[in-house]
Parts: structure tokens; C-alpha cells; sequence
């Protein structure tokens, strides 16, 4: 993707910055014991505390304090030992504390940088700026009464990690992977689950544009962007509308600004002279939140290994092509599902793991990954079980079936659901490998075909292939394709 | 007979375990005592059938031997307490008809030691005040009237009505809350015991906030004897309350030896105010004089910022009720003013102007205002500083003493409405008891002495941090030495 946008009076440089908001995973809230279950009937999932009833105090929920410093440690970023707690004042229905409990100039989490894969192949630094501990807040409801609003506490004191980027990328897709990497380092520090549709996982995204070399241009800042596509898409209107404005003689308001998914662009919300003055202070009921290098080297003992380091043992110890390893790694669920089955395909084939890396991945990042992007499933939605996929290519590499056999039961299992032996069995795939039987096809086709042989004799050796093709065609596919070239080319070549 | 409403809570403790009287005898009396008290407006709430239910329980407790100190007193609880199922308005319309559904850690406390709720104490709106006259439900009176005057005098503020409840015997002793003086102040002019423990001393879980990094509860008590018992069932940790300490609360009438010899106490210069009266003067004198001959060594000591103390107080303080009071917008509960197509920022308006009295109104202005983008630096911000710096003055004093002589007031009662409407003026009743308060250090207010006109005078001892046992001891030398024994001549209700 190019770095310059073309505007009608020239080029032109986006420079975007996303405040990527993260749901903690957490049984309870970031300062009450309320629980956290999403979908739960309105108002059942409230505390006194996270209704801010009069006296109510919070208290730091430890877990969540040890989420936001476990996803620190998975984007590999600075620590702070000593972090503050700030109220961030404004007046809302659904907030009822009439302040949010954020974490304003001293954030549990500093500086860091992440490197992303881009689709050129080429790699990018992001620099990170900052994660801090905020509470979310609730929701209101004006569809459900003509006029009056109704007020959701669930949500109410929700524990979010906002994790705010430096004003590193220049195009959507730089956006869309720094999203997408975040989203799998927390999946696989086991943080925050990246359910976008759910709410677990929005942006704010501020984009600004200016003369290629030239110091920042005024921003703007869409909130709540809960899809990637959609985020991209604010991206690429947001580009084109400040270019347009300042290509005709305008200027860029400092503003926030809503997406609409209909017409898939922004409209303004609140412009800055309508922003809150949210009167940050550090919130009195809260202690500074401190704890030692020894808590958090032990975190980072028990982290679980991450994408790059999986994908580094993955080429290291299983030789898989460095682009499969990338495929497989870029979602936990998919390395989970891919290691799942490697073992499980050991145990069924009796083969050592090292035998069985490049098989099993490229049937993993080939044949089902391709079948569930027909099918527009997730990995964890898989109709194939990991016995069922390991099963089949055992029957593969024990050569019971070829492997284009093995690609016509695979579409069988995706539809009937039954086991691949099964399938084997029932629709007689079972390979032919007998030479006696395969041999005295060939002679047959041979006959049938002098003509064709005497061409190929004649220099022809395209044709060898055709004679490939007679034996599997009498076979129905069947004819093991190594005896078939054991026994057809010393015949031929006579 | 003993006159069930006039003793001392050690009294009544030990009446009630010697088997003198029971508690339901004693509630009963403060009951009527308080329905003949109506005049002084001291109780927004009475809670009668809860009190004689909770006054049998506690005549359980001492007939089967698991009784407490508190265990059958009678006592008050000021309106900002939440307790469960009762009136908890902190005196303010806002929270019209709330009634919580929890109970707060300190009144929870004081349950479960066997102590008896008489009902809620009228107190300054949100604890906001000097004279209790900025409550919702109209001013307190002070049981005390200057010599021969038949006007109505303030019991001080803002535990105003507990203050009252103690001083007129229709409560043995009462909780208060102290953010900047709003227990010595009111206990000062009501010559009562009042005591402030350190912050974190008490769990503020449920008590409907002010500011929160200054607010404590503490006793309003007849005797230093009382406030040292009640002290010690309402303290303790609380893990829902971040900001208390997890100290042991020790046995504080236990430290009660009355031997303060080799004791430093300090006398800090700038407490010496222009235009404090002099009867103020010699009353700080002359206590100084009992602790001497009781032994203990005077020291001249400096608190060098001790004038900046009250503007730092007036901003750090309405910082924090700004936000705390942004609470009360009339979505979850309390006052809500509708009308006809309310906005959501319409509603929220004439709610919060019908809803908060003029001085809480005053204090979020002021509180906005101070933290608003491009105030912050130079007000909040520095008025923090400059809370560090006081709290530093008390560091370097306590090198050189152990405990620190000052007035609690610069003045005696005034009569009601005196000044209402010069509010500088009633900020000027917490110049002595601020300073303690943003440093966190506990205070104690002893009465010693009336004034001129007849009106009670306390002094102020100022601990260090968790130093409350110390501090109830040199006041129980100094409550010795003044012998301060006068009460109120009755002019309320019958027999008056």
C-alpha cells in the first residue's frame, strides 16, 4: 500500500494514531466484586459500588492488575512500577459516578514498539505509548420507551486497558495489522478474548493528513470503532475528506467524530470547543498502585509463549516454511487447533513430529483454512474435529489414500460429518498399490495406445503425463502414483 | 435514682454490667428526652422501634455475659452515616427519600459491640460548614446560651446536631465526621470531648463523602474516659476502604494512666492569631500551666506554614466534593425534577440548583473551578504542595515534641445567623483544626473553660499518626486539670 495519499494538488502524507480500547478478562470489575459476563439481563451484574451509591469505595481488583502487566510484558513494553489512579470528570446518564477512574499522567504501562507484517512482506515498527487501567462505562438505552432513556450498569465499572499507539502508521493497512497484532498479543497472553463484535476489542482512530515533510496536521478523533473494515474505512474517508477541505482552502476542526456504518464515513460529534474539561485529579479514594520488580518478573515467568516466539520454534524445530508459521501463528486459536493436531496426527501415525511439520501445516493453512473461508468460519467453528483431521492425514501418510484422495474425503467430512476411515471404507478410496494389478493396466493402455507410445518414444515426453492420467482414470484415482512411476517409465523408455 | 440521661458512657457502661439499669431503661429515657427536645432540631430522624429492639438485644448480651463496652449506649449517628433501611442524607435534599441498603463499616462496628441507634443527627448539608446552619432540614441549636441571652446560639458544624444531642443529654455520646474541624470545633462549642483519629484510623465505607482525603469519623463524648471506649469499637482496617491503615487498634482506655511526666508538649508561635480574644489567649495559658505541673516539658515549636493552611484546605477540599457530589444527578436515586421534554442536561440542572443548599453549591463552583484546565497548576496543584509542606511542619515539630497545645477555635459559639452571609468569616472557625487535617493527624478537643459571656472553650491536643492512645491520655490529664463540669441550663421543652 502506498505511504502517499494523491490529492488533486498533490501528494499527501496520513498520519494515524489508534487508542485501541481492551476488555480486561476478569471474573469481576476493576473496583467492585460485580461480575463481568457479557449478555447478561440488564442491570444484574451491579454493585454498589459500580452503581455509585452514596459512600461506596473502590478497590483495585489485583487481577486486573496483573492483566494490563501481562499484556504489557506480551507488547514488550516498559513497566511502571508505580502507577496513579485519576478521575476523569464529566457528566453523563450512563456514568454514575459523574467520573471515570482512569489513569491520566502515571500509566501502569510505558513505551514499547511492535514490528508488524505487511502484505509486501515487509515489516514496519509501531511505537506504543502508553496502556493504562480505566473502568468502562454504562450503556443507555434509547430504543426502549418513547421518551425516556433507559441506563445498563453491566458494563458500569468494567475493567478496560487502553493501549494508545504513536503516531506511527501512514495507511489503513499499517492500521489494520498494528490492530491485528495487538489483538493476537492479547489473545495469547490470555488478557482480553479481541471479541469485536461483543465490544471487548474498539478504537478511537485519529487521522490527520499533511505535505509529505511537513509537522503534524490538525487531527481528528472518530470514537468507537469496532471492526477492523470499519476502522480501515475511517481511515481511507477521513483521508479524503480533510484532503478535499484543505485542497479547497479549508482547515481541519480539532473534533470528534462518529462512523457511520451506512454511508461508511464520519460525521462530526463534538468539536473542541464543545470538548469536556475533564478536571483530571488523582482520585482520593485510590492509594498510587505499587508493586516490585520480583511481582512482575514472576508474571512474565508464567506468560505463555507468543506469536513470535511460536513461530520461531515452529520453523526451528517442525522446518515450516517461514509463510505457513506466519499464517498459523497470526491467531492463537489456529497455532492452538495446529499443535493440537500435530500431536494428535503422532500418535495416530506413529511418525516423529519432525516428519509431520510441513504435512500437517500445509494442510492446515491449505485445505482447511481455505474450506472455512467458504464455509465464513472461524477456526474455533471448525465442523472437523482435530480426531477426524488427524485421522485423515494418517491415512495419508501411511498411504491407505493419496493425497488427492485425501482432498475428496476432506470435502466429504465437511459435509456428511463422518470419520475419514469411514468414508475410505465406504466409498472404496482404499489406494491400489498391488504391482501385479497395476502392471498389467499399464500393458493394457500401452496396447491400446501404441501410437502414443511410439511418439513418445519418438522425443514426445509430454506425454508421460497422459499415461499417468489413463493408469489413475482406470483406478478411479485410486493407483498408488509412486508405484505407478516405478513400473510405467522403465516400460515406456522400453 | 440516677438520671438515666445524664451520665457519662463509662457510667452507663458500668451501671449496665453491674446491673444498675438496662438499656432498655436508658433508651427509653433518651427517647423522651429527645421528643421533649424538638427545639433544638438536633435529630432529622428518630429511629424508636429500631432503638428498643437493638436495646433489648444488647440487654441479651449482658445477661448472657458477651457484652461490650458500647454494648446497651445509646448513641447518635450523624446523618451522613449510611445505615441500612434509615434516613442517610447527609442533611441534603439531593438524596430525598434515600434510604441506603448497606450499612457503613463504622456504624456496622459500633452494631455489633452492642451499642443502641437513637436515630440521625442534623448536621451542615454534605458535612459542609461551621455552624450547622446549612442544613437541609433547618439549623441546630446550641443547648449552651450566652449568660442572661435568650437568643439561639450554633452548636458549631458540621457534626452540629451530634454535638447538640450529647451536650443537651438526649444522646449519651454521638458520631461525627471531621474533614476540616467538623468534630473539636462543634465539640469546642459545646464543651464536649470530640476527637479526630488519624486518617485511616476509620473505615470511610458508607459515609456519604465530603472530601475524601480529609474525612474521618470520630466520637462526640462527655469524657475523654467515653470518647477513648467509643474510639476503639469504631476503629479498625477495612479492606474495603483503600485508604484506611491496617494497624491494631489497641485498648485506649487502657492508656488511660493519667502520667504525662517528662511528656514534650509543643506550643507552635503561629497558632497565635491576630485578633484572637484574649480570654482564648489565657485559656491556652493556663492549659499549658495544668501540663506543666502534671510534668510534662513545654516546647516552643514552629509550624511555619501554618497560614496557608486554610486556603490550601478551601481548595484541596472542594476539589474533591466536586467530583464526589457529581454522584447526585438524579438518575439513580434521590431528588429528580422532571418536566416536559427535560434534556438530559436540563434535568441534571434544575435537580443539582433544587437539590444542593448555597454553601454546597459554593464549594463544587469552587472545586471546578480549581481544577479546570488552566487553573489546575496554580491552584490544585500547588495547594497539594503546599499540603506536603504542612504536613512537614508537623514531621519537624514532632522531632523536638511528642504532642502539640493549640485553641480548637479562635472563638466561643456565636448566636445563629451572625454569619450566614459572610462566608470568609465562617471559613475562619477551622483555622486551628485545618492544618491536622491535611496532614492526617489525629486531634482532640478537651473543654476548659467558659468564656466571658458563659459559652464553653475547648483546647486542641494534636498527635502524631496513630497516636490516638497518647493523645486520650495527656486530654484526660488535661480534662482533670480544668475540671470542666458545667452543662447548658435547660431552656428547651417542658420543665424549661
Amino acid at each position: 500500500m502506498s505511504n502517499l495519499y494523491q490529492g488533486a494538488t498533490g501528494d499527501w502524507e496520513v498520519v494515524i494514531g489508534l487508542e485501541i480500547h481492551a476488555q480486561v478478562i476478569s471474573e469481576s470489575k476493576l473496583f467492585s466484586g460485580a461480575a463481568t459476563k457479557f449478555g447478561s439481563e440488564p442491570n444484574t451484574q451491579v454493585s454498589f459500588v459500580c452503581s455509585a451509591q452514596p459512600g461506596m469505595l473502590p478497590v483495585i481488583n489485583d487481577e486486573c492488575v496483573r492483566q494490563a502487566v501481562r499484556t504489557g510484558l506480551a507488547m514488550g513494553c516498559q513497566i511502571n512500577l508505580r502507577s496513579v489512579f485519576d478521575r476523569k470528570n464529566y457528566f453523563y446518564a450512563d456514568l454514575p459516578q459523574g467520573y471515570q477512574i482512569s489513569q491520566f499522567k502515571d500509566p501502569i504501562v510505558g513505551e514499547g514498539v511492535l514490528t508488524v507484517d505487511l502484505e509486501d512482506g515487509s515489516t514496519k515498527d509501531i511505537g506504543v505509548e502508553r496502556l493504562h487501567l480505566e473502568q468502562d462505562a454504562g450503556k443507555s438505552m434509547h430504543d426502549q420507551h418513547p421518551n425516556m432513556t433507559y441506563v445498563d450498569l453491566n458494563r458500569s465499572g468494567v475493567a478496560l486497558m487502553e493501549i494508545v499507539s504513536k503516531p506511527d502508521m501512514r495507511n489503513a493497512e499499517e492500521a489494520g495489522a498494528y490492530f491485528k497484532k495487538i489483538r493476537s498479543l492479547v489473545r495469547y497472553a490470555g488478557t482480553c478474548d479481541g471479541n469485536m463484535d461483543q465490544g471487548s476489542m474498539r478504537a478511537d482512530v485519529n487521522v490527520s493528513v499533511r505535505r509529505p515533510g511537513e509537522g503534524l496536521g490538525i487531527r481528528t478523533e472518530t470514537k468507537n470503532v469496532n471492526s477492523i473494515r470499519y476502522m480501515m474505512q475511517v481511515i481511507e474517508s477521513e483521508t479524503r475528506r480533510q484532503v478535499d477541505v484543505l485542497e479547497d482552502g479549508g482547515t481541519i476542526n480539532q473534533e470528534t467524530r462518529l462512523f457511520e456504518v451506512a454511508t461508511g464515513t464520519t460525521r462530526t460529534m463534538r468539536s473542541k470547543e464543545e470538548a469536556h474539561d475533564y478536571r483530571y485529579f488523582p482520585d482520593p479514594d485510590l492509594l498510587p498502585l505499587e508493586f516490585s520488580q520480583e511481582f512482575v518478573d514472576e508474571l512474565a515467568k508464567d506468560m505463555p509463549e507468543l506469536a513470535d516466539a511460536k513461530k520461531a520454534r515452529f520453523i526451528k524445530d517442525l522446518h515450516i516454511n517461514a509463510y505457513n508459521a506466519g499464517v498459523l501463528v497470526a491467531e492463537k486459536e489456529s497455532a492452538d487447533y495446529f499443535e493440537e493436531l500435530l500431536a494428535a496426527t503422532v500418535d495416530k501415525s506413529g511418525k516423529p513430529v519432525s516428519e509431520l511439520g510441513t504435512l500437517v501445516s500445509n494442510w492446515v493453512s491449505g485445505d482447511l483454512f481455505g474450506a472455512l473461508k467458504k464455509l465464513g468460519l472461524g477456526i474455533s467453528e471448525s465442523p472437523v474435529s482435530i480426531a477426524h483431521a488427524a485421522e485423515l492425514l494418517s491415512l495419508q501418510i501411511d498411504g491407505t489414500i493419496s493425497g488427492r484422495i485425501a482432498k475428496e474425503v476432506f470435502e466429504n467430512m465437511l459435509e456428511s460429518g463422518k470419520s475419514p476411515e469411514a468414508i475410505v471404507e465406504e466409498k472404496g478410496l482404499r489406494q491400489v498399490s498391488d504391482t501385479g494389478e497395476i502392471e498389467a493396466m499399464i500393458d493394457e493402455i500401452l496396447a491400446a495406445n501404441a501410437d502414443k507410445v511410439e511418439e513418445y518414444r519418438g522425443g514426445k515426453d509430454k506425454l508421460y503425463g497422459f499415461f499417468v492420467g489413463q493408469v489413475m482414470k482406470n483406478t478411479g484415482g485410486k493407483a498408488n502414483p509412486q508405484v505407478v512411476n516405478q513400473l510405467l517409465r522403465p516400460k515406456l523408455d522400453g | 435514682m440516677t438520671d438515666l440521661t445524664k451520665m457519662t458512657l463509662s457510667a452507663a457502661r458500668d451501671g449496665l454490667q453491674g446491673g444498675d439499669f438496662t438499656s432498655a431503661e436508658i433508651t427509653e429515657a433518651h427517647l423522651s428526652a429527645i421528643a421533649d427536645a424538638s427545639d433544638l432540631n438536633a435529630f432529622i430522624e428518630v429511629t424508636s422501634d429500631q432503638a428498643m429492639d437493638m436495646a433489648a438485644k444488647a440487654d441479651a448480651m449482658i445477661k448472657d455475659g458477651s457484652a461490650k463496652a458500647m454494648t446497651g449506649i445509646p448513641i447518635a449517628i450523624k446523618d451522613l452515616y449510611c445505615t441500612k433501611g434509615v434516613h442517610s442524607q447527609s442533611a441534603s435534599h439531593i438524596l430525598d427519600g434515600f434510604k441506603p441498603e448497606y450499612e457503613s463499616t463504622v456504624t456496622s462496628n459500633l452494631w455489633a459491640d452492642g451499642a443502641v441507634m437513637l436515630g440521625k443527627t442534623n448536621q451542615d448539608e454534605f458535612a459542609m460548614g461551621s455552624s450547622n446552619e446549612n442544613s437541609y432540614y433547618g439549623p441546630v441549636k446550641n443547648p449552651w446560651r450566652a449568660d442572661g441571652e435568650t437568643k439561639d446560639y450554633v452548636p458549631g458544624g458540621s457534626s452540629g446536631g451530634s454535638a447538640a444531642a450529647v451536650a443537651a443529654n438526649i444522646s449519651i455520646a454521638a458520631t461525627g465526621t471531621d474533614t476540616g474541624g467538623s468534630i473539636r470545633q462543634p465539640a469546642s462549642f459545646a464543651g464536649l470531648v470530640g476527637l479526630k483519629p488519624t486518617y485511616g484510623r476509620c473505615s470511610r465505607w458508607g459515609m456519604i463523602a465530603f472530601a475524601s482525603s480529609l474525612d474521618q469519623a470520630g466520637p462526640l463524648t462527655r469524657s475523654v474516659r467515653d470518647a477513648a471506649i467509643m474510639m476503639e469499637s469504631m476503629a479498625g482496617y477495612d479492606p474495603k476502604d483503600s485508604t484506611s491503615t491496617n494497624v491494631p487498634v489497641p485498648n485506649y482506655e487502657a492508656a488511660l494512666s493519667g502520667d504525662i511526666r517528662g511528656l514534650k508538649v509543643g506550643i507552635p508561635k503561629e497558632y497565635r492569631v491576630d485578633g484572637m480574644p484574649g480570654e482564648i489567649e489565657k485559656l491556652w495559658s493556663q492549659g499549658i500551666d495544668w501540663l506543666k505541673s502534671a510534668g510534662a516539658q513545654i516546647v516552643d515549636i514552629s509550624l511555619p506554614h501554618t497560614k496557608y493552611a486554610l486556603p490550601t484546605y478551601y481548595i484541596v477540599a472542594p476539589a474533591e466534593c466536586s467530583s464526589n457530589l457529581a454522584r447526585y444527578d438524579g438518575v439513580k436515586y434521590g431528588l429528580r425534577v422532571t418536566g416536559d421534554n427535560l434534556s438530559l442536561d436540563d434535568m441534571y440542572k434544575k435537580t443539582r440548583a433544587a437539590g444542593f443548599g448555597d454553601e454546597v453549591k459554593r464549594r463544587i463552583l469552587i472545586g471546578t473551578y480549581v481544577l479546570s484546565a488552566g487553573y489546575y497548576d496554580a491552584y490544585y496543584l500547588k495547594a497539594q504542595r503546599v499540603r506536603t509542606l504542612i504536613a512537614g511542619d508537623f514531621k519537624a515539630a514532632y522531632e523536638k515534641c511528642d504532642v502539640i497545645l493549640t485553641p480548637t477555635a479562635p472563638s466561643a459559639a456565636f448566636a445563629l445567623g451572625d454569619k450566614v452571609s459572610d462566608p470568609l468569616a465562617m471559613y475562619l472557625n477551622d483555622v486551628f483544626t485545618v492544618p491536622a487535617s491535611l496532614a492526617g493527624l489525629p486531634g482532640i478537643s478537651i473543654p476548659a473553660g467558659l468564656s466571658a459571656e458563659g459559652l464553653p472553650l475547648g483546647l486542641q491536643l494534636l498527635g502524631q499518626a496513630f497516636g490516638e492512645s497518647e493523645l486520650l491520655n495527656v486530654a484526660s490529664v488535661l480534662e482533670s486539670a480544668a475540671g470542666f463540669t458545667q452543662k447548658p441550663a435547660k431552656w428547651w421543652g417542658e420543665n424549661s
